[in-house]
């Protein structure tokens, strides 16, 4: 199947070539990171997680959101998702790889990595989440190349890959269930410290994987021969209507906690981030917008007329999408660490070299996910025609 | 020479069976080798977990202070950036208010305002930095001492999140050039990996005290918690102690005596 991939017009190896220049861009920086140090970016003693440990956490949520398209299909046998849980399989494969990826330009001594596999420690929270995010890329790789090879050949998929498609649904959740666990399990981290952590994940992975999967049906319309179907999109569109609502009101009660209880330490990195503390507030205006464009995408959502329109849901769905991108890409991250253990506020930004490595990482991702979502169009394109004559 | 199979099957195993003899003997020779170039030393001082109590009424002065934080810096080859981003501590001072948040109030002594609290790794019995490290690379060692193995790390800083006491620092970059001067005695690190006090073990094993304590004049001290005779079990005993956090269930086993008026 991967020769479909060999073969495509001059726009698709144009989009190919600029994302590979621009990961190898990144990959020139990468290098210069890996020889000076991570003092490259702008992590400190006291924020000493940023940009990519928060690009990691945002992304194990894309990965996840596949379940939102397998688990209707084959538990439900909703029809209208066979069309796209390809779609949903291939953009985890990518997200998984990127989380890993960025979990590796944030270590501190790179060449170490497989002392996580030569000193296994099941106490620690980031050993479960290598095996499960391994797991995740390993099920959805088999399950997605499996059914689709069946597609190519007009035969029904093998039988035995329906224990793995269910241990996919299950196993889905349980990503970033873990990932969660890194942050909630923490003693001295009053933001992090919250039992509904590993929930708030779970709502936002499912409102911002989806709405993902939105705008790639419709870009994938717009540039190939191959449908997703109106009713799939509208599907989605619901799903990620319920699952921001969720969103929304999971941060509503982390907010009440923090602000009844009265308790300082729990209010002070929100105040951090949204109103600023002591002074410093280089988070708010980025804040701000992930709430404006939460409170703006949930209209547009709740609006039946402007969730059935296809512009405005596309509108809706880049305003959830950049909202928690925000969120949980970057605020959740910070927040953690400012104000720091001594209830001292060291603020942190990225630095340039910092952001051309994780847009360089984004870049790989989307070059590995161009190419699979062009494997898997095609070969429903073909499918189709052959079914038409 | 010709030589039949016979002769040269005889031959062979002959050699074979000395070969492995020696080989046997000569391993053996070596282990004890090794291990008597690793066994305790006579000298060293032993305890089931070293704890420390800071007895803050007997730092009066600034030299005080910065007299145990040099001591302690170099010899374990701390390097000074220069900068609070890049910044590498081991101990290091903070207000009373930073060192125990929560604890202050706005009617507290201007004294206790304004006196700078050491602040150092507590060898925690219950310590979540241990618990999160994925390759085991921080440790607890059976006298009681978080380790931290500079080999090991790789750098991935969940032990920084997981302190609630900043006692980690990073080396975000190569810290050799920043030493002022290299102690041969103490290995210096590498980029990349987390680093913190770690109660001199170095010094406990040939039979010192740390550094910090011997430098303290009597302000740091420093023992067996587990065992009823020692100093520190005795000032516990006669003294009322806080320790940083403790509400946390980490079980820090450094202790702090503020004391009172006598701090005027």
């Amino acid at each position: 199947m991967f020769e479909k991939a060999l073969e495509g017009s001059k726009r698709y190896w144009t989009w190919l070539i600029i994302l590979a220049a621009i990961s190898g861009i990144g990959t020139l920086y990468y290098l210069k990171q890996f020889q000076f140090g991570l003092g490259l970016t702008g992590l400190s003693r006291d924020v000493s997680w940023g940009l990519y440990i928060g690009q990691f956490t945002f992304l194990v949520g894309v990965a996840a959101s596949a379940v939102m398209v397998v688990l209707p299909y084959y538990l439900h046998n909703y029809k209208v998702f066979g069309r796209i849980t390809i779609l949903g399989e291939f953009l985890a494969i990518p997200s998984v790889i990127m989380c890993m990826l960025f979990i590796f330009v944030d270590m501190g001594q790179p060449t170490r990595i497989l002392n996580v596999l030569l000193h296994p420690t099941p106490r620690s929270v980031l050993f479960w989440d290598s095996v499960v995010l391994g797991g995740y890329l390993f099920l959805n790789l088999l399950v997605g190349w499996t059914v689709l090879h069946a597609e190519k050949k007009e035969i029904a998929p093998p039988k035995w890959i329906k224990p793995f498609i269910y241990l996919s649904i299950i196993w889905a959740p349980s990503i970033h269930t873990v990932t969660a666990f890194i942050y909630a399990g923490l003693p001295g981290r009053h933001f992090w410290l919250t039992a509904i952590m590993a929930a708030r994940f779970l709502a936002s992975a499912f409102s911002s994987g989806p709405a993902l999967l939105i705008i790639l049906a419709m870009i994938i319309r717009r540039y190939t021969k191959f449908d997703p179907g109106k009713e799939a999109i509208q599907a989605l569109g619901k799903i990620v209507t319920y699952f921001m609502l969720t969103n929304v009101f999971f941060m509503c009660l982390e907010l009440f906690t923090a602000f009844y209880s009265g308790i300082p330490g729990h209010q002070h990195p929100f105040k951090y981030l949204f109103t600023g503390l002591e002074g410093h507030g280089r988070l708010v205006p980025l804040m701000w917008t992930s709430a404006i464009l939460a409170i703006f995408s949930l209209i547009l959502l709740l609006n039946p007329a402007t969730r059935k329109n296809e512009r405005t849901l596309a509108v809706a769905s880049a305003a959830v999408f950049i909202s928690l991108w925000i969120e949980k890409g970057f605020g959740l991250i910070i927040g953690g660490f400012v104000p720091n253990p001594f209830e001292k506020v060291f603020e942190y930004w990225p630095t340039a070299p910092e952001t051309i490595i994780t847009i360089g990482v984004w870049a790989t991702g989307f070059l590995i996910l161009t190419i699979l979502y062009k494997i898997a169009t095609t070969v429903k394109q073909e499918v189709g025609e052959s079914a038409h004559h | 020479m010709k030589m039949n199979r016979r002769d040269f099957l005889k031959l062979t195993g002959t050699g074979t069976i000395l070969g492995l003899a020696g080989l046997g003997l000569f391993e053996r020779v070596t282990e004890e080798a090794i291990a008597a170039q690793f066994s305790k030393d006579a000298k060293a001082l032993n305890a089931k977990r070293w704890a420390m109590i800071v007895d803050l009424r007997k730092f009066k002065t600034e030299e005080d202070y910065r007299r145990i934080i040099n001591a302690c810096h170099s010899v374990h080859n701390v390097p000074d950036f220069g900068n609070p981003k890049d910044e590498i501590k081991w101990l290091w001072t903070d207000t009373y208010e930073h060192s125990f948040p929560g604890q202050e109030h706005e009617f507290m002594p201007e004294w206790l305002e304004k006196k700078p609290i050491p602040l150092l790794c507590n060898h925690c019995a219950n310590p979540p930095c241990v618990r999160v490290c994925p390759v085991k690379a921080t440790f607890k060692s059976p006298d009681g001492i978080t380790q931290q193995d500079y080999h090991r790390c790789i750098g991935c800083r969940f032990c920084m999140a997981a302190c609630p006491y900043g006692a980690r620092s990073f080396n975000w970059r190569d810290p050799r050039p920043f030493i002022k001067k290299t102690n041969n005695e103490f290995p210096t690190r590498t980029k990349g990996v987390v680093e913190k006090c770690n109660f001199c073990t170095e010094r406990l094993a040939k039979g010192l005290k740390p550094a910090c304590v011997e430098e303290s004049n009597g302000a740091l001290i420093f023992g067996d918690l587990m065992d009823p005779d020692s100093e520190v079990r005795q000032v516990l005993r006669k003294d009322f102690t806080i320790r940083r956090k403790a509400e946390l269930g980490t079980q820090p086993s450094v202790f702090y005596i503020i004391g009172g008026s006598e701090n005027v």
